[in-house]
């Protein structure tokens, strides 16, 4: 095995050119990466190879001796995921290692055993297989986050919580309830509840399709967690097809405040927090508080 | 599936499950996990940890950090050597409780986590296992 | 042994749980409130817990009982501050303490503990028989 390290650190300079060299233009990728740091990159791979062949563990990549080595890959793997390259581009950067490292074997030991050559390039077969397998999952594992996180986004902007008034929110939800999408609402209604300090929060669910016993557990959880806090909850949207399926299924209610319309809603927080609505004129407004001028009542 | 680290936390008295909840905190926020994650996390283990110690008259907490693929996860064994469960689908549903308190330890805590298992032995002693993966 | 500290404003007692209480130090709390309560004749209890990132079912069945034994002494007790993602995992694990006032901050608290204490004094007079 030591063999392998000798040709290896013996040839170091030749072996990086040609590697480099070698790269088809597609691999190289100039537009993403530039030759100096191209350059580099092989250099430090190259080194922290030689110093894991050198270990007492010559192909065993997952030993400690070849942290370094790991370390290099993955964060390389994980920048070119981020840049755009494909996986094979990835993939190929290490595999093309291969050429030139049997080259130096060739000559290093021609002439001798023939047993001796094939031992040592199998080696040294094994070894890239088995790096070039770490790089393909560290780009999977890259890509994989950057999905997750636009899931997350995309998520996040279907549940918008809007501020309606000082101290009363409204949380319009728009298709179906499921519990991870529960877990979201939740997140993100508890959190804009503290950052501002709001005590009532209008949950709308003109868009929300269907309300079965699962999606009012659901409800009722956000409703419950809600309160655990110190704020309350009020229910709009409520269509005339979706009060029959909550009497129908016997999903009880009765601790939940709720409103057909959002606007009778809000005139029930604006009233609970102690707001009247009035004219400019001075006369009180009556059915839809929604109109002009809004006045805090003095306390 | 693989364990890349392991460690155990005895569980006899009440101040063990101060530090069993530290180290399943401090675990969880290595692994990064969200922060309501952790605090699914650490709640479980304490629910947990307070059954092996008062139903299950003491005992260990184990835990695991796991890699699947790209996953990572966290799992938490809990093994005592007390008198074990004889009907466990009665335990696991809420309300159930054999001595003081509300019992809603298992059934609660397993809606904390991903993967929940329960193996137990009457006079022999229980073993939950849980798993929440980030 | 440490102690969570219970402080009296006027007539009302303030408690800050900031720690990770082990189970002595909860029911200890739960005995120290409730004897001051009836040292000074406290008619509210405040319980911030805006700092307590875990509650488990045992400290939940404790907030419990602080409100139920705090109204028996005759006084109103409200717990505030709760995070979120506390009260996130208290639903998933199955608790709602349904007897337990809650408010947003301390102001709200405040505000909160006084209208109850003086609807519960005003339920009084309304029994008091007319002389």
């Amino acid at each position: 095995m030591n063999q392998l390290a000798e040709i290896i650190s013996r040839n170091e300079d030749k072996i990086r050119a040609e590697w480099i060299d070698g790269m088809t233009r597609s691999v190289q990728r100039a537009d993403l990466i530039s030759k100096a740091e191209l350059d580099e990159q092989c250099g430090a791979l190259l080194g922290a190879i030689i110093a894991g062949v050198k270990s007492s563990a010559p192909t065993d990549v997952s030993a400690a001796s070849w942290e370094s080595a790991r370390e290099l890959l993955q964060s390389i793997s994980a920048s070119r995921a981020r840049q755009g390259f494909s996986p094979v581009d990835v993939a190929t950067f290490v595999l093309s290692l291969k050429q030139p490292l049997f080259a130096s074997i060739r000559d290093t030991l021609k002439g001798s055993q023939d047993d001796e050559m094939f031992k040592t390039v199998w080696a040294a077969t094994e070894l890239l297989d088995r790096l070039a397998l770490i790089t393909t999952e560290a780009y999977m594992a890259t890509r994989e986050e950057l999905i997750t996180r636009q899931q997350q986004e995309l998520l996040e902007l279907s549940t918008p919580v809007v501020k309606l008034w000082d101290g009363i929110l409204a949380l319009p939800i728009i298709g179906t309830l499921d519990s991870s999408r529960t877990q979201m609402v939740m997140e993100s209604l508890l959190q804009t509840v503290v950052a501002t300090n709001s005590k009532y929060a209008i949950i709308d669910i003109t868009g929300v399709p269907t309300v079965d016993t699962l999606v009012a557990q659901h409800l009722l959880k956000t409703i419950t967690a809600a309160r655990l806090m110190g704020a309350e909850c009020i229910i709009s949207g409520v269509r005339p097809q979706i009060a029959q399926t909550i009497v129908h299924l016997g999903i009880n209610l009765e601790d939940v405040v709720t409103k057909a319309k959002l606007s009778d809603a809000f005139a029930l927080a604006l009233d609970r927090s102690g707001r009247t609505v009035t004219r400019k004129d001075g006369v009180r407004a009556s059915a839809n508080p929604i109109s002009t001028l809004l006045e805090k009542r003095e306390e | 599936m693989i364990v890349l680290k392991r460690d155990l936390q005895h569980l006899k008295n009440s101040n063990d499950m101060v530090l069993a909840r530290q180290k399943v905190r401090q675990w969880a926020t290595e692994l990064r996990f969200s922060l309501v994650d952790q605090t699914k996390l650490v709640t479980a283990a304490s629910e947990l940890a307070r059954n092996a110690l008062e139903h299950g008259k003491g005992g260990v907490m184990i835990l695991e950090s796991l890699a699947n693929g790209t996953k990572s996860g966290l799992r938490l064994v809990f093994e005592d050597q007390g008198p074990g469960i004889a009907d466990i689908d009665l335990a696991l549903k809420d309300g159930f409780t054999t001595g003081s308190g509300l019992g809603l330890g298992l059934g609660g805590s397993r809606r904390l986590v991903n993967e929940f298992s329960i193996e137990s032995e009457v006079g022999k002693g229980t073993k939950v296992t849980a798993v929440r993966w980030r | 042994m440490e102690r969570i500290p219970v402080l009296r404003m006027g007539s009302l007692l303030l408690v800050t749980i900031q720690v990770d209480m082990h189970d002595k130090l909860a029911l200890q709390l739960q005995d120290d409130i409730t004897q001051r309560i009836s040292d000074f004749g406290s008619t509210g209890v405040l319980i911030d817990i805006s700092s307590l990132e875990i509650v488990d079912s045992f400290i939940g069945r404790m907030l419990a009982n602080i409100a139920a034994m705090s109204r028996v002494l005759g006084a109103e007790a409200v717990v505030v501050g709760m995070q979120p993602a506390v009260a996130i995992t208290l639903v998933e694990l199955g608790m709602s303490l349904p007897g337990v006032r809650t408010a947003l901050s301390v102001e709200a608290g405040m505000e909160l503990l006084m209208s109850a204490v003086a609807k519960a004094a005003r339920g009084w007079e309304d029994d008091r028989p007319q002389t």
